[in-house]
C-alpha cells in the first residue's frame, strides 16, 4: 500500500472514532489498534476464566443451599463472559487455541487480583463486592468502546456484573451483622482484599504507558486514577454502612474536593504479583493448564465423532 | 403415610443434593469452557431440586428442621441417596456416564410421578422433568460421542461403564417405604420404570458402541444409609461451614 493511502486510511479511521461510529470487524483498522484490542480483550477473557477459580474454591463448601446456588450461578456467568470475550478476540483474527496457550505459557497476563487466595467464606463476599465492583467501574465505560463487538459483549457482561456485586455485598453485610465471629471474618476479608482491589485499576496515570493512545482510540474513556477514585468514593461509604472499617489509616475525606484521599498503594507488591510472584500465580495457571490437558482426549473424541458423522452422512 | 413419604422425598432430595455437590467440583476444571458451563448448569438445577425436595421433606417431617439443616447437619448414615451419585467424578467420561445412568432413571421416574396422588410431589416432578430431559439429552449425546469417538475415549468410557454398572441395580431398589406409597398411588411401580430404563440405556449404549459388562454383581445400601467410603469425604467438605460455625445464618 502506498504511504499516502495509509495516511488517508488512518485519517478516516480516526474521524470515525471521533464521530463515535463503531469500528466493525471487516473495517480497516491500524495494526496497532488491532494489537492493542487483542491484548486487552484476551487479558480480559483470561481474567474471567482464571477468576472462576478463587470463587470455585468455595462452591463445595458454601454454607447453605441458597448460597451454593448463587455462587454456582455467579461462577458460571464468569465462564460465559470468558466465552463472549474469546469470541470477540476471534473477530479480530486471533486464534482462540493460541490465545489460551499464551495464558498457559505465562506469556499473557490476567487480572492480578485472582492471584490472591480465598481463605474463608467471607472472601466470597469481599470478591463479589469489591472485585466485581471494581470490574464494573472498569467495564461500564467499555460499553461505549470504539470496537463494536467488544462494546456489545460488555453490555451483556455488565448486566450480570451488577448481580455479582450485589450478591457479594449481601454476603458481607450478612456477616457484618452476624455473630462476632462472622463480623471478624468479614473484616479480615476486607483487610486482605481492599488494597489488591485498588490495584485492579492498574498503575498510576504517570506510569501507565498505554493510556494516552487508548483514550485517543476510545478504547479507554477514563484514566486508571480516575476510575480508582470513583471506586474509593463509592466503596468507603458502603463499608461504613455495614460497620466495617477500611484498612487504610491515611484515608480521609476532603471536604473541598468531595473525594476520599487514600494512602499510598504498595506498588512493589503490585509489580511482584504482575511478574508472577503472587501467592497463587502458579496454582492458577497450573490449574487451567491441567484442565486443558485432562480435556485433550475429550476434545479429540468430539472431533473424531463429528468427522465420522460427516462421512456417514455423505455416504448415505 | 407421611413418615414413608418423608423418607421417600428425602431419598430423592439426597440424590439431587449429592450429585449436585459432585458436579460442582468440576466448576473451573472442565475440558472445554462450554462444558464447564453445561456441567455447572446441571449442578445448579440439581441443587435447586434438592432445595425444593428437602423443603418438602422438612415440612413432612414436621420437626421444624429446615432444608438446610437436612442438607448440612445429618450424619453419614442418615443420607439416603443412591450409591451411584456419590461415586467420585473420575475423568470427564466417568462423570458423564454416571450422569447418563442417573438421568435416564430420573426422567422416567419424574414422568411417572406426574400422576402421583400426592399433588405436591407431582408439582415438583413437573418442574424437575423439564430440566432432567435436558440433562439426559446432554449426557446421552456425550456418551455417544465418547463411546464412538477415538479408541482412547471408547476405552475410557467403557471402563467407566464397567465400574458404574454395579450401582445401577439400586436405582430400582424397593423396601417397605415404596410398598406403602405404591399402595396409595403416590409412586409408580418400579418394574415399569426398570423395563423402560433398560431399553433407553441399551439404545444409547448401542449407538455409542459400548457394551454392558459381564460381571453383573450389584450393590445397594444407599437407600438405607449404608454408603461407600466416598460419601464421608464429600460430607466433610460440604458440611464444613455448618459444623465449624454452628447456629449461624449466612
Ligand atoms: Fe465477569
Ligand atoms: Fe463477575
Amino acid at each position: 500500500m502506498k504511504e499516502i493511502d495509509l495516511a488517508e486510511l488512518e485519517r478516516d479511521f480516526q474521524a470515525k472514532i471521533d464521530a463515535d461510529i463503531k469500528i466493525e470487524p471487516k473495517d480497516w483498522m491500524p495494526d496497532e489498534y488491532r494489537k492493542t484490542l487483542i491484548r486487552q480483550i484476551s487479558q480480559h477473557a483470561h481474567s474471567e476464566v482464571v477468576g472462576m477459580l478463587p470463587e470455585g474454591n468455595w462452591i463445595t463448601r458454601a454454607p447453605s443451599l441458597r448460597r451454593k446456588a448463587v455462587l454456582l450461578a455467579k461462577v458460571q456467568d464468569e465462564a460465559g463472559h470468558g466465552l463472549y470475550l474469546y469470541s470477540a478476540t476471534e473477530t479480530l483474527g486471533a486464534d482462540r487455541e493460541q490465545t489460551i496457550d499464551d495464558l498457559h505459557s505465562g506469556k499473557a497476563k490476567y487480572s492480578s487480583i485472582f492471584n490472591y487466595p480465598t481463605l474463608t467464606w467471607a472472601d466470597m463476599g469481599a470478591i463479589g463486592w469489591l472485585v466485581d465492583g471494581a470490574a464494573i467501574m472498569n467495564q461500564v465505560p467499555l460499553c461505549r468502546c470504539s470496537y463494536g463487538p467488544y462494546a456489545r459483549a460488555m453490555v451483556r457482561v455488565c448486566k450480570e456484573e451488577s448481580f455479582h456485586q450485589r450478591q457479594g455485598f449481601e454476603i458481607m453485610s450478612k456477616l457484618a451483622n452476624g455473630t462476632p465471629q462472622q463480623k471478624e471474618m468479614a473484616q479480615d476479608a476486607l483487610n486482605r482484599f481492599w488494597w489488591p482491589a485498588l490495584m485492579m485499576f492498574g498503575p498510576n496515570d504517570a506510569e501507565s504507558k498505554h493510556t494516552a493512545q487508548s483514550m485517543k482510540w476510545k478504547i479507554k474513556r477514563h484514566t486508571n486514577d480516575e476510575l480508582r477514585q470513583q471506586f474509593i468514593d463509592i466503596s468507603v461509604p458502603q463499608a461504613k454502612l455495614i460497620g466495617l472499617s477500611i484498612p487504610d489509616p491515611d484515608l480521609k475525606f476532603n471536604e473541598k474536593t468531595g473525594h476520599y484521599e487514600s494512602g499510598e498503594i504498595n506498588w512493589d507488591e503490585f509489580w511482584q504479583v504482575v511478574e508472577g510472584n503472587g501467592p497463587c500465580n502458579k496454582d492458577r495457571v497450573d490449574t487451567r493448564r491441567r484442565a486443558k490437558e485432562n480435556g485433550q482426549w475429550v476434545r479429540e473424541a468430539a472431533n473424531a465423532y463429528a468427522e465420522k458423522r460427516r462421512i456417514r452422512k455423505k455416504a448415505s | 403415610m407421611s413418615k414413608a413419604l418423608f423418607e421417600y422425598v428425602l431419598r430423592l432430595g439426597d440424590d439431587s443434593l449429592i450429585l449436585g455437590q459432585r458436579l460442582s467440583e468440576w466448576c473451573g476444571h472442565g475440558p472445554i469452557l462450554e462444558e464447564d458451563i453445561a456441567t455447572t448448569n446441571i449442578a445448579l438445577d440439581l441443587i435447586g431440586q434438592a432445595t425444593t425436595l428437602l423443603e418438602y421433606a422438612a415440612h413432612l417431617e414436621g420437626k421444624k428442621r429446615s432444608a438446610d439443616e437436612l442438607a448440612f447437619l445429618r450424619i453419614d448414615r442418615e443420607y439416603k441417596n443412591l450409591l451411584l451419585v456419590e461415586q467420585e467424578n473420575g475423568d470427564f467420561g466417568k462423570t458423564i456416564m454416571r450422569q447418563f445412568l442417573f438421568d435416564a432413571y430420573r426422567k422416567l421416574l419424574f414422568e411417572k410421578l406426574l400422576s402421583s396422588s400426592d399433588e405436591h410431589l407431582a408439582a415438583i416432578a413437573e418442574k424437575s422433568l423439564k430440566e432432567t430431559k435436558y440433562h439426559l439429552k446432554h449426557s446421552s449425546e456425550w456418551v455417544i460421542r465418547l463411546g464412538d469417538g477415538t479408541e482412547e475415549s471408547h476405552e475410557r468410557v467403557q471402563d467407566s461403564l464397567n465400574e458404574l454398572w454395579r450401582y445401577t441395580g439400586e436405582l430400582f431398589f424397593e423396601d417397605e417405604v415404596d410398598t406403602e406409597l405404591k399402595g396409595s398411588g403416590v409412586i409408580p411401580d418400579v418394574s415399569d420404570i426398570q423395563d423402560k430404563w433398560n431399553e433407553l440405556v441399551m439404545n444409547v449404549l448401542a449407538e455409542a458402541t459400548l457394551t454392558i459388562p459381564n460381571d453383573n454383581w450389584q450393590f445397594d445400601g444407599g437407600r438405607v444409609g449404608k454408603h461407600s467410603e466416598h460419601l464421608g469425604y464429600l460430607l466433610s467438605v460440604m458440611q464444613y461451614m455448618q459444623r465449624a460455625y454452628p447456629n449461624m445464618e449466612w
